[in-house]
Parts: structure tokens; sequence; C-alpha cells
């Protein structure tokens, strides 16, 4: 029939639907393959950084060798020869950057083809961008603007130096460098990633964004971002991420910190788009990643939002820490797998103030012959009165081939505590796509819109500049999920 | 001009025959209704003229406006201005009424080549028309069928009728479950898209929806074939005899 061959023709065609697969050429410096105290002593050398700086990931390092890679995820993949990978990759330059016109041209194009111009004038009106390719922060825009304001804005690696204070009191307290085997390897080898800090009472006069890239092959991507909103200020951060097709599959492990001082208020919203891997499931990101927030002064609020469509897996919790009383902490997740993605994700909310909140969304969508799992805990300690949490898992099947789990895990250790727990799972139902078509709507646009229905409390999470490709991306990563 | 031409369709459900051989013609600007018994063949008429999979076209063959419409997708007819008003309106959770009319709207200006409309101007028709039609603006801000009544549901389906101005609208059991004055309501936005280039099949277990939409040609469907045609006072017949005076007549 012509309608099944055409359907064939057109998940055939799935692998050029990623349009950020595009390689840059670039003369690139690395390290030797491999992880050694040479390689931990090279990138700490490379980056120029003080001397606590290389204990520190040394420290890291040794306590690395003696860790395991955990096991307990419904994800399952072929072992990763830690031994054979670059741990550091950075565009050669002939010296450091000081402005945007000493960037390589190529690098500059290289955002361009993936929307994110960095030209100030350019740029979408109120967001600063900083652009972090393989291994190197490349461009950090409107710096002078949030300096006005006293916000730091900036690559890490240059917080290391120009911060060291800041940087040192607060990296690594929210993610211990012991807490799990990534962020550990993340401790010794990150290389750079982005720095926020917002000075009392300062609102952050507007939206930080960092883009990740991945362009060279075999390398990981270890970047470390850590967000320090001081008390009484607000702060809303994105990040965005995308890397090339290859057919290899590239490990990114990042660790975000972020941390919210009395009555501050940070906003983390997430794009991730990294290379799925094809229609047959090779290749693509290994996205292990550990994001935690610490609600660590009074009244202070903290809010994820997430829109995963990308990655050949998915391992990554962003959580709260709900330590001050009156914290709030939001998780809000929108989890796409399609083809043979695989994606292990939730969040956790740890109450340990009193009078303490927590809110949960998560939808998963589930398509071709992806896993999905939704996986949270909430823990209410003795001294968290009143605490209450709502938490909604909502999954969307797509065909016969696919799952989706929810495995929450809720744990409370006080009686007033009040935990409400919600959970769906659906399918696209075929009169719902019946109506859509004999309507004049066709196949793929009715997916679309069906699935950004039923995300639609978490897309309206994210800020307005960010919704609207959000919500295109939905539409794009289900392409070919119906036959 | 002939606007549907239906000549001995036999349509099957995962392999049960249902329709046995149908003839039908309907010319531009004419209303037809088929009436029939509960599992006579009605609804299978109307998603098989729509394209609904899963509805197999074992012999015969639909001409709509002299083309073949086994061979295009639900949503080229749609775009070709075949309309099917469903008896049992779908919930779409999370998709404002408005957002999935602008969708439609657009999408089928796509096929047939013409410019889109932008968001202001899909507000400004929707809103209009929805005026005419008394559907509530608030209506059109909730998700799409979403804890709608009965009557709101097949309101809605009118409302789509008169923004798509298609050339035949097939109209399946729109008066079941309607009080008398929703029935009034839809009946008045049906008519009032009564022209000389639009036709109508209207398919219906009771009369009275016929009192206010009145058809040029009444015809009776039993256990998948026409067992009687004829002009509007048909309609009363069956009233008076029932289904199986009827069918018992024409075996």
């Amino acid at each position: 029939m012509a309608a099944i061959q055409e359907t064939r023709d057109r998940v055939a065609s799935l692998g050029e639907k990623y349009k950020y697969g595009f390689v840059t050429d670039i003369e690139m410096e690395r390290a030797p393959r491999g992880l050694n105290e040479d390689v931990v002593r090279l990138i700490s050398a490379k980056k120029g950084e003080p001397e606590w700086m290389l204990e520190w990931r040394l420290g890291a390092y040794r306590r690395w060798r003696e860790m395991r890679e955990p096991a307990w995820a419904r994800v399952h993949y072929p072992k990763i020869d830690y031994e054979s990978a670059y741990y550091y990759a950075a565009p050669k330059l002939a010296a450091q950057p000081k402005s945007l016109e000493e960037v390589d041209p190529k690098l500059l194009e290289t955002y361009e083809k993936l929307g994110i111009p960095l030209h100030e004038q350019k740029l979408l009106a109120g967001v600063a961008v900083d652009a972090v390719f393989d291994s190197v922060s490349v461009a950090t825009t409107f710096k002078a603007k949030l300096a006005e304001a006293g916000v730091i804005f900036c690559p890490i690696s240059e917080a290391i130096r120009d911060h060291g204070d800041l940087v040192r009191k607060y990296l690594g307290s929210v993610v211990p460098v012991t807490d799990n085997f990534f962020a550990t390897l993340n401790s010794a080898v990150f290389s750079d990633g982005s720095f926020v800090y917002v000075p009392k009472g300062v609102r952050c006069p507007m939206e930080l964004s960092t883009y990740f890239r991945i362009n060279a092959s075999e390398t990981g991507q270890f970047e470390r971002t850590l967000i320090i909103a001081d008390e009484g200020s607000y702060v809303s951060y994105l990040e965005g991420c995308t890397a090339p097709k290859r057919d290899e599959n590239q490990l990114h492990a990042a660790v975000v910190e972020l941390v919210a001082l009395e009555g501050a208020a940070i906003k983390y919203s997430t794009v991730q788009n990294w290379y799925p891997g094809d229609e047959e499931g090779r290749g693509g990101i290994y996205n292990f990643v550990t994001k935690r927030g610490d609600c660590r002064g009074h009244r202070s609020k903290i809010s994820w939002t997430q829109v995963e469509t990308g990655s050949a897996i998915t391992w990554k919790y962003p959580s709260c820490i709900l330590r001050g009383d009156d914290t709030v902490g939001e998780f809000y997740s929108i989890a796409i797998a399609n083809h043979f993605q695989q994606a292990d994700t939730g969040t956790k909310m740890i109450h340990l103030g009193r009078n303490t909140r927590s809110r949960i969304i998560s939808k998963g969508i589930s398509a071709g012959k992806a896993q999905n799992t939704y996986r949270g805990l909430v823990s209410v300690h003795p001294r968290a009165a009143n605490a209450r949490n709502h938490t909604q898992c909502d999954s969307l099947l797509i065909g016969k081939e696919c799952g989706a789990h929810t495995v929450p895990y809720i744990e409370s250790r006080n009686p007033s505590a009040r935990i409400e727990h919600e959970a769906t799972t659906s399918k696209i139902a075929d009169d719902q796509l019946f109506y859509c078509t004999s309507r004049g709507i066709g196949q793929e646009e009715a997916v679309a819109l069906i699935v950004n229905g039923f995300c639609r409390e978490v897309l309206q999470q994210l800020p307005m500049e960010f919704a609207v490709e959000a919500q295109k991306l939905v539409g794009i990563s289900l392409e070919g999920s119906v036959g | 001009m002939s606007m549907l031409e239906i000549q001995n369709l036999h349509v099957s459900v995962q392999g049960r025959e249902i329709l046995k051989g149908i003839n039908l013609s309907i010319a531009a600007g004419e209303i037809h209704a088929v009436m029939g018994p509960n599992g006579s063949g009605k609804s299978t008429l109307s998603y098989t003229l729509a394209g609904r999979a899963g509805y197999e076209v074992t012999a015969g063959r639909m001409m709509y406006r002299g083309e073949d419409l086994s061979a295009l997708a639900p949503e080229e007819r749609a775009a070709k201005g075949l309309f099917l008003a469903l008896q049992y309106p779908v919930e779409i959770p999370g998709v404002t009424t408005m957002n999935f009319l602008k969708a439609a709207l657009n999408a089928q200006r796509r096929a047939r080549g013409e410019k889109e409309f932008d968001a202001i101007n899909v507000l400004r028709l929707v809103r209009e028309t929805a005026g005419q039609l008394k559907v509530p603006e608030e209506m059109l801000r909730r998700a799409l069928n979403v804890g709608f009544s009965g009557g709101e549901k097949k309101r809605l389906e009118i409302l789509q009728m008169a923004l798509f101005k298609p050339l035949l609208a097939v109209l399946d059991e729109t008066d079941s479950g309607l009080d008398i004055d929703a029935l009034k309501l839809v009946a008045d936005g049906v008519n009032a898209l009564r022209a000389p280039d639009r036709s109508m099949l209207v398919i219906t277990h009771y009369q009275r929806l016929l009192n206010h939409i009145v058809p040029d040609r009444v015809h009776v469907l039993a256990d998948g074939r026409f067992v009687a045609e004829g002009g509007k006072e048909l309609a009363h017949e069956l009233e008076a005899k029932g289904y199986a005076g009827l069918v018992r007549d024409a075996a």
C-alpha cells in the first residue's frame, strides 16, 4: 500500500532530520587519549589554574579510580572504555581571544548555523549567551551590560582565575566531589562551563544562556556550571546543547550546581538536543549529568524546567535540597525518546526545612523502540514540619514497541507532611489522529499538536524566547513515529 | 454538476462486510439524508467517505467531483472540501480550540497552495463566525472538546464546517444527544450554510432533525444496503411505520 511505503521512506530519511549533525573543520588541540594524573595536570595547566584547583581535581581523580559506574538505572549500553577517550579538546588558538573580533570566524559560523549568533547586536533582545565549544568557552556576550548590574557571567575557567574566592567557597558545595561516579569524573577533568553570580538584591536584567556544542570526535565533554544567587536576587538561565552526527557514542558528563541564598530565586531551563543516534540506534550522546540546586537560605526557590529530546541515553535527575525554611523546589520535565533512545530521568526533592514545598510535573513521551523512565525521590526529613509535595507523572506512548516506566520513591519521616502522587499512562488514540487528519491536519503535524498539548503545562514554564523553539523541537523529534 | 457518485460500494471493517453495494448520487447544492436503524452501516459510510483507516473498500468506488476518493488521504480530502461532522467529537487535552482551528485552517490552505492566515486574521475570522453561531468565546480558549457538553461539541463541529466552507459536508448523527434548543441552534447553523455549490449528506436515526434541515432526497439504509429512496415525505412515512415496517415492505 502506498501509505506504508511512504512511511518507510520517511523513516529511512529520518537520519537526515537531525539538522545540527554537521562537523566544524577546525584544528584541535587535544590531551593524549585516556585518563591519568598527567592528563588532569595538563588540563589544569592549560587553564592556568591556581594550586588549590589542581589539588581539588587530583583528589577527585584518585577517588574516581576507586569508584564503580552505577548500574541501577533502566538503561543499557556497552561498557564505556574510559581509557580510549580524549578528555580535553580545544580549538587551536594563537592566543585567548580578548573580544568577539578575535574569535575564529569558523567558530562564529558554527554558532550562526546553530541559530545562535554571537554578535551582540544580532542577538535576541535581552539574552546574554556563553558559548562552549568542546572543552572551552569561546565567547560570552553582553558582559559589560551585566557588569553594570554587578552580575558576573563568564566561563568558569575565567571565574577560577578572577573570582577564586567565590568559586572556592561554592564549588562542590552542592554536588560533593565524591557524589557519584560521573560527577567525580567531571570534578577531575571538567574543562569549562558557565559561572554566574548575582549579587544581593539584584534582579538579573536579562536571560542568561549557555550553548554547549560537542564537535571533536572520540571526545568526552565535561562542563561544569555554578550559579550563585545571593540574598534576595533572581536569575533565569537557559542551556541548549547540540552535537554532530557520529557513529560512535560520545560521553557527556556535566555537573550543574545552583545555590540560592535567603529569599533568592533561580529558574534553570534546559533544551537538550544532543545527537540521539540514528534510527538503528547507532551513535548518539551518552548524557550522564548531575544537576542539583540548594535552597540554602530561607524563602528561596529553585525551579528546574527541562525539555529532553536528544541523546542516545539520558541519565539525569535535577534535584532540589530544600534546606531553608519556607523554600520551594519545582521540577518541570518533558522527556521524549524515539527510535532506540533510552531516558531515565526525574528529580529528587529533599525536604529538610519547615514549610518546604515541592512540585513535580513530568511528561514522558515514548515512540519507536524507546524506553522512558521517570525516577524520582521525595524525601521528608524529621525536622521538615508541614512539608508538601505534589507529583504528577504522565506518560504518553506512541506505537506498540516502546515502553514507559514510573519509579517514584517516597520517604516521609514527619507525620505532618502531605505528599500527593498522580500518574497516568495514555496513548495517542487512533480517533484523535483521525479527528485531526479529517480536519486537514497531516499525521506528523497532528502528532506534534497532540504531544504539545500533552506537554503544555511544562512548555508554559519556559522563557518566552525559547518556548516556540521547544514546541518545534517536540514536533521534529517525533517525526516518523507514526506509521 | 455531480458532487458525489458512489457506485456499488462495498466496505469491510476487520474482515466483516458492513456496506454491501451502495449507489448514491448527489448533485451540487443538494441535501440528501441517510436514515437507518442502529448497525445498518450509517457511520461506516461517513468514515469511509472521510478516509478513516480500517474501513476497507473491497469493491466499487466513490467519485468526488470527478476524483476517486480512495486515492486520497483524509487530510487531502479535507483540503479538497470534504468535511465530516463526527457523531462523537474527540477530546484533545492541552490543545486550545482556537489553536486547533488555526492549525486546521492553515493546513488546508497550505495544501491548496493558498497563503496561510496569520494569528490575528484567524482570531478575527473565528470570533466572527463563532458569534454568528452563538459559540461563546470562552469555549475557544478551552482545550478542544475537553469538558464540553454534548451540545457544545456539536456546535463546535458546525463552527468548523462554517470556517472550512466545505463543498461536501457529511453530518453523522449531529442530532444525537441534543435537546430541542440545541438541535435548533445546530440546524440553523447548517441551514445558514446551504448554498448552490455546497452539498450535504445528513445521516440520522430520527426524523426530527429533518424537520429543521429539509432534505431533497431521503435514503433508507438497512443491513448495508439502501432499501428505500424518496423525497422528504419518506422520512415522515418512516416515522409512522418504523424501520421494521419499511424494511419488511422492501423485502
